[in-house]
């Protein structure tokens, strides 16, 4: 067969990436406390306990509210920030769009423990928001890099247009740029609201007396007897999260063809 | 009958950082006429156009439209519309709304608002398609939507970018015939910019061929074939043969050349476009100005002798290329496939008929 040992390492490194994250699904069904085969029967009463762990109820409250927060912060700011680079030549626009975009590719636990030495210096208390700035941080370079795309697919001369026809900068903004880079907002504020909710190291350092969802589950495996809750709870965060980056990229894929471009950004 | 000018340009100057893009444009666009920018690319005609709508700012220099300096006028409060280059039809609206997008701010009530865009669409022929998605539309129905949708508006000035280049061939015979119509129908003032000298020729009452940022010549289409007033334009305009001459003598406003190839020529002063000095000279003429005779001389014209040495087949046209006894390059004669005129052979001598007062002098 052609290509035969390329295809054999292809479906090796799906099944390594892959099998980890379907144990948890396996794991979360299996009416047992020990993880490990053989499997013992289906149960679904895992599902039901978490729904009486108040602790959890907290953490899930204190995550949703921080993810929505984030996301909308991190993709206003990335409107800003790739609309400008998009439009504009600016003098340093290189080097500040490659600060901008730093954080993509530091390590999260640099970041993480940075702001918390600045933070603790500043004589700041810790809390959901210290979260939310450290979230913004890491969110807003995947902001740019979908919001960059979809305005750079956008012909320059669709504004002129408006403009030409009568209507403000800032109509022309609201009529007509808008509208065009909705599917690309959309998929930013979704890919923005899924980091943060599974965000775990920056959470960790910097959440108060409040704990994200995250971090609440990492307190919970200390205890054996949880683990199948987690496992149901990781099984619902990894559904949640295919489901939202996947209408995500359906958006992003649909704004791009919308405004007539092609497609040449995106993670998925 | 000149009308008054709705355009008034007067010095006009661009610089892009250290490019010198627009070098003192000064013309007059005068009320309904049909005003073709002209050039290359990268000669600033697209520049000047966007300069008129107000996308870009001058670096000196004004542009006055319909007697008002717009100076420091954003592009939204300017009595121009314009169709662009990729037709900038807005994907997310209807053909309706596209066209009537400028009549958003006019404050009118449904029915006015669904009249006039009615009206409009019928102008461009596209009655009937108001409901139809933007992205929908074939090119050609694109551009009429962008020609709806600036006209609506009644502008004094009509600007045209490039609008017919992504149109194949016919389509875009088709529509500079529609064009010349609509802009008859409307009187507004159209300015087209094109790298296409045959479009301009075609459509335009004037030309302003450009050329590094400065106007090379402006004039209407007869004129700018018949008597460029440079090497460059002519070359730039259809095609156009040159031969090398000789001044010979120059008395009032007669000049008499020895051209190679053709022998001595007694040229008006108008034929001599450019006045600098210099004895080595060139002559042009127009590929359609030469004839091979093929049966007997003819009266009131010269003859040349020469050999064909190449001959291209058009179908309606043939051309020759002969080089003429005496001369170093060949000149190109086109001549139409008549009934009964044969095409002529590679190496056959023909004999060539010019007239004098054909030819243009460029020193």
């Amino acid at each position: 067969m052609k290509g035969g040992g390329l295809r054999i390492y292809a479906v090796l490194y799906l099944v390594f990436l892959y099998a980890p994250i379907v144990l948890l699904p396996i794991f979360a069904f299996n009416d047992s406390t020990i993880i490990a085969f053989p499997l013992s029967g289906f149960t679904t009463k895992w599902f039901g306990e978490l729904a009486d762990i108040p602790a959890l109820h907290g953490a899930v409250l204190n995550s949703l509210m921080i993810a929505i927060t984030t996301s909308l912060l991190a993709t206003t700011l990335g409107i800003c920030a790739s609309r400008a680079s998009a439009r504009y030549a600016f003098p340093g626009k290189k080097p500040i769009m490659g600060f901008i975009m730093l954080p993509l590719v530091l390590p999260e636990i640099i970041v993480a423990v940075a702001l918390l030495v600045v933070l603790l210096a500043l004589g700041l208390p810790l809390g959901a928001w210290t979260v939310i700035l450290g979230h913004v941080l890491i969110c807003t370079p995947f902001s740019i890099a979908i919001l960059t795309s979809a305005f750079a697919n956008m012909d320059r001369s669709l504004e002129e247009a408006a403009v030409d026809l009568g209507e403000t900068p800032w109509s022309t903004f609201r009529l007509i740029t808008l509208p065009l880079v909705m599917p690309g907002i959309i998929s930013s504020l979704l890919i923005s609201f899924t980091i943060s909710l599974d965000e775990f190291i920056i959470a960790f350092f910097l959440t108060g007396t409040e704990p994200t969802l995250p971090v609440y589950l990492w307190s919970q495996l200390r205890f054996p007897q949880k683990i199948p809750a987690v496992m149901a709870l990781g099984t619902i965060l990894v559904a949640l999260s295919v489901l939202l980056l996947t209408i995500a990229e359906y958006y992003r894929r649909r704004g791009v063809a919308r405004a007539g471009g092609k497609d040449t950004g995106g993670f998925l | 009958m000149t009308r008054p000018p709705i355009i008034e340009l007067r010095d006009v100057q661009k610089y892009y950082g250290e490019y010198h893009a627009l070098r003192g444009i000064t013309c007059d666009i005068r009320q309904g006429e049909f005003f073709s920018l002209l050039g290359p690319s990268g000669c600033g005609k697209t520049t000047l156009l966007r300069t008129i709508a107000g996308f870009e700012d001058v670096s000196s220099g004004t542009v006055v439209i319909d007697g008002k300096n717009m100076q420091g006028v954003p592009a939204n409060q300017r009595p121009t519309n314009m169709v662009f280059q990729s037709y900038a039809i807005f994907p997310h609206l209807s053909v309706e709304q596209n066209v009537g997008f400028g009549l958003r701010r006019a404050g009118l009530d449904k029915g006015e608002m669904a009249r006039r865009v009615g009206e409009a669409l019928e102008m461009v022929g596209l009655a009937g398609y108001g409901k139809r998605a933007a992205h929908a539309l074939s090119g050609g129905q694109r551009q009429r939507v962008a020609l709806a949708r600036a006209l609506i508006l009644k502008p004094k000035v009509l600007l045209l970018d490039e609008p017919l280049s992504a149109l194949d061939k016919k389509l875009r015979e088709n529509m500079q015939v529609e064009l010349i119509k609509l802009q008859r129908q409307v009187g507004i003032t159209f300015i087209l910019v094109t790298h296409d000298q045959e479009e301009a020729l075609v459509m335009s009452d004037r030309i302003a061929v450009m050329s590094e940022g400065g106007i090379a010549q402006m004039d209407d289409p007869e004129t700018l074939y018949r008597r460029p007033n440079s090497r460059w334009v002519a070359d730039f305009i259809g095609v156009m043969n040159f031969l090398p001459a000789k001044v010979v003598s120059e008395a009032g406003d007669t000049v008499e050349v020895e051209i190679a190839g053709l022998g001595r020529a007694e040229l008006t002063a108008n034929q001599a476009m450019a006045s600098a000095g210099g004895h080595e000279v060139s002559v042009g003429l127009r590929p359609e100005t030469l004839t091979i005779q093929f049966n007997g001389n003819q009266s009131g014209e010269r003859i040349a002798e020469g050999v064909i040495e190449e001959v291209v087949y058009y179908g309606d046209m043939t051309y020759y290329d002969v080089r003429l006894d005496g001369a170093a390059v060949p000149v190109r004669i086109s001549m139409r496939n008549l009934v009964g005129r044969p095409v002529l052979e590679i190496g056959t001598r023909a004999r060539v008929a010019w007239s004098a007062g054909a030819l243009v002098l460029f020193r």
